[in-house]
């Protein structure tokens, strides 16, 4: 992904979370935190069928965006960015499709192999899909101040 | 979630909001923004960006934290969305929102907001199922299904009373290897059945499905909740473990000729049964208590030793009131948690009923008394001196008394003290049964063994 400036790779690679934005049934953007993984191609994330409204409005329509702007949670970064993409649904078998991703996620949130441990205790929560957004353009501010306009870099044009 | 003061002082703790519309070109379109939330108006005041903020159609605010936890990951997690329309003031914008929504996981703990998310997940795992023509629903090995559906952990309540009674029998002069191995395997299968039947029943009742703080401790097995195992599965398991557990009842009333071991199984059977099912529903009238003191206490206790001694003994009735009160106590503390649930039911039990200073006063008396009966029953010599090795249990008592008097309105900080409160059980259990056993070896070694060791 050549295209993608550095330092947005850079923040998708630490960041512990970010504002996920889907469009909702009546067209109005719908937000949820979310651990984003980057595998240096595509964001991943998980959602728990717990969860899945999200999941019912990416398969109505697939564009979405992701914001990374906390400092804390990105380690001190400074940049700031949003990447919009177009997702997919992957859930062959929500038992386990989504354990794929689980590398990623395990060098983000050490933390889960304890939940995963307890998984007879949160079944449902472990029955998972994994949203694979492909990046189509980046708006991103190199300083993280967002009262200035943001760079951009876009997919199509870089092609 | 309410729009109100309290939410707006919340949004002002956060540093910064991000706003989410949809673009132009159908994209999502987002951007971190310095706010100022204004609790008297209700509103967030936005400043302007480097990219345009629309005014003319709706926009999500969200505010979010984690707090970063170098080797696990991060907790502290918590978030606030908005909804509403922008009002453009020339040098900021505000927002009057028409919703919101959020999760803060220090009030709604992890573990109840999956809870509390259930049905929204069988609902999409049935529409999964819908569109592939297959059902899909949530798995787990068969050996954890049959651990959680059957809640293994807690037949140590049957085995402590079996274990008791075979060693007071034991100290009488009277014991069997296989009897003793026929007797735990019923008494084992009867709370198999129990467990299972409960969950039937609250499930029909919908006690477990008001419930949204279940424990591993409280609010039952959840497996019917959870789709793991349908209602129809819970029920031939229940039959089963009954079926097992008669069958040996009567081969042991047959071999022993006990009217006694007879009269015995049947108290312990309809206890067993009707202490969720009606048209009895013991639990549902305050006597879950009463009735669990009775099913695990003198019931499984004087079972085992009539099995093996073919007569009833009143030293076994006095070895199973300090169990039965202990075992009293576990299922009090953990009807705690589940008071708002059960009460939505109907479900009067005995912290539905009472308030917290006298759940929590009568525990300390209730477990106290149970060691009284242990000191008083070794220094009169109804019970053999060794048995003051249960004393050495008492500290466990005022650690789950401390629990609960701080806990008391947190489930999930309760947990640790439920799960204390089954070990005051246990190891009072087990340190009964380890004095009997000294008792029975002390007799075996010596003709006269010395007082403190009979």
């Amino acid at each position: 992904m050549s295209w993608m400036p550095e330092e947005v790779k850079e923040l998708l690679r630490t960041a512990l979370v970010g504002e996920f934005t889907v469009i909702g049934k009546h067209g109005e953007p719908v937000t949820h935190p979310l651990l984003p993984l980057w595998d240096g191609e595509r964001i991943y994330m998980t959602s728990s069928v717990s969860f899945s409204r999200k999941l019912d409005h990416i398969k109505r329509d697939p564009r979405v965006s992701l914001s990374i702007s906390d400092r804390v949670a990105s380690r001190g970064l400074e940049t700031r960015a949003t990447v919009q993409g177009t997702a997919r649904v992957i859930e062959d078998d929500p038992h386990t499709t989504w354990e794929q991703v689980l590398p990623l996620w395990r060098a983000k949130e050490p933390a889960i192999d304890f939940f995963l441990s307890k998984r007879f205790a949160l079944p449902l929560f472990f029955e998972r899909s994994i949203i694979e957004v492909t990046p189509v353009r980046v708006y991103w501010w190199p300083d993280g101040d967002t009262t200035k306009a943001p760079r951009v870099a876009d997919a199509k044009e870089a092609a | 979630m309410q729009i109100d003061r309290a939410l707006f002082e919340k949004l002002a703790a956060y540093p910064h909001v991000v706003v989410s519309w949809i673009g132009d070109d159908g994209f999502p379109m987002q951007t971190a923004a310095a706010f100022r939330a204004d609790a008297e108006r209700l509103e967030v005041r936005i400043e302007p960006t480097g990219v345009s903020l629309p005014t003319d159609r709706e926009v999500n605010v969200t505010v979010s934290h984690i707090r970063p936890q170098p080797g696990t990951g991060y907790d502290q997690r918590r978030y606030i969305c908005l909804w509403g329309r922008l009002a453009d003031l020339g040098d900021a914008f505000t927002l009057k929102p028409r919703r919101a929504w959020g999760w803060d996981e220090h009030e709604t703990p992890f573990f109840e907001y999956v809870e509390r998310s259930n049905p929204i997940a069988m609902e999409y795992l049935s529409k999964l199922s819908v569109e592939r023509g297959v059902e899909v629903k949530p798995k787990l090995s068969r050996f954890w299904t049959f651990l959680v559906a059957t809640r293994l952990p807690f037949l140590t309540a049957t085995i402590v009373p079996i274990l008791l009674g075979t060693a007071v029998a034991a100290y009488d002069g009277y014991f069997s290897w296989w009897l003793a191995i026929l007797t735990l395997v019923g008494g084992m299968a009867v709370h198999i059945g129990l467990n299972v039947a409960n969950d039937i029943f609250d499930a029909l009742s919908g006690a477990d499905e008001a419930n949204v703080s279940p424990t591993q401790y409280s609010g039952g097995s959840r497996v019917i909740q959870r789709g793991l195992v349908t209602l129809r599965q819970m029920s031939l398991i229940s039959i089963v473990a009954y079926t097992v557990a008669i069958g040996i009842g009567l081969y042991l009333v047959i071999a022993r000729s006990s009217v006694e071991l007879f009269v015995i199984g049947v108290v312990g059977v309809f206890l067993s049964v009707f202490y969720t099912a009606p048209p009895f529903r013991l639990v549902h009238r305050g006597l879950g208590e009463v009735t669990t003191a009775l099913g695990f206490g003198p019931v499984m206790v004087l079972g085992a030793y009539v099995v093996q001694a073919e007569k009833l003994s009143g030293e076994a009735f006095v070895a199973s009131i300090p169990v039965a009160i202990l075992i009293a106590l576990i299922l009090y503390v953990n009807e705690i948690p589940d008071r708002s649930s059960d009460a939505t039911v109907g479900k009067r039990t005995l912290p539905v009923r009472f308030g917290k200073a006298l759940i929590t006063q009568g525990f300390l008396v209730a477990a106290l008394s149970a060691f009284a009966v242990i000191a008083i029953g070794a220094l009169t010599g109804l019970l053999p001196t060794p048995t003051l090795l249960a004393l050495l249990a008492l500290p466990i008592a005022f650690k789950v008394y401390d629990g609960i008097r701080d806990h008391y309105d947190r489930p999930y900080d309760l947990m640790a003290t439920m799960g204390k409160n089954v070990q005051l059980h246990l190891v009072t259990g087990l340190l009964l049964f380890a004095g009997y056993l000294i008792a029975v070896i002390a007799d075996k070694v010596s003709d006269s063994p010395p007082g403190i060791l009979s």
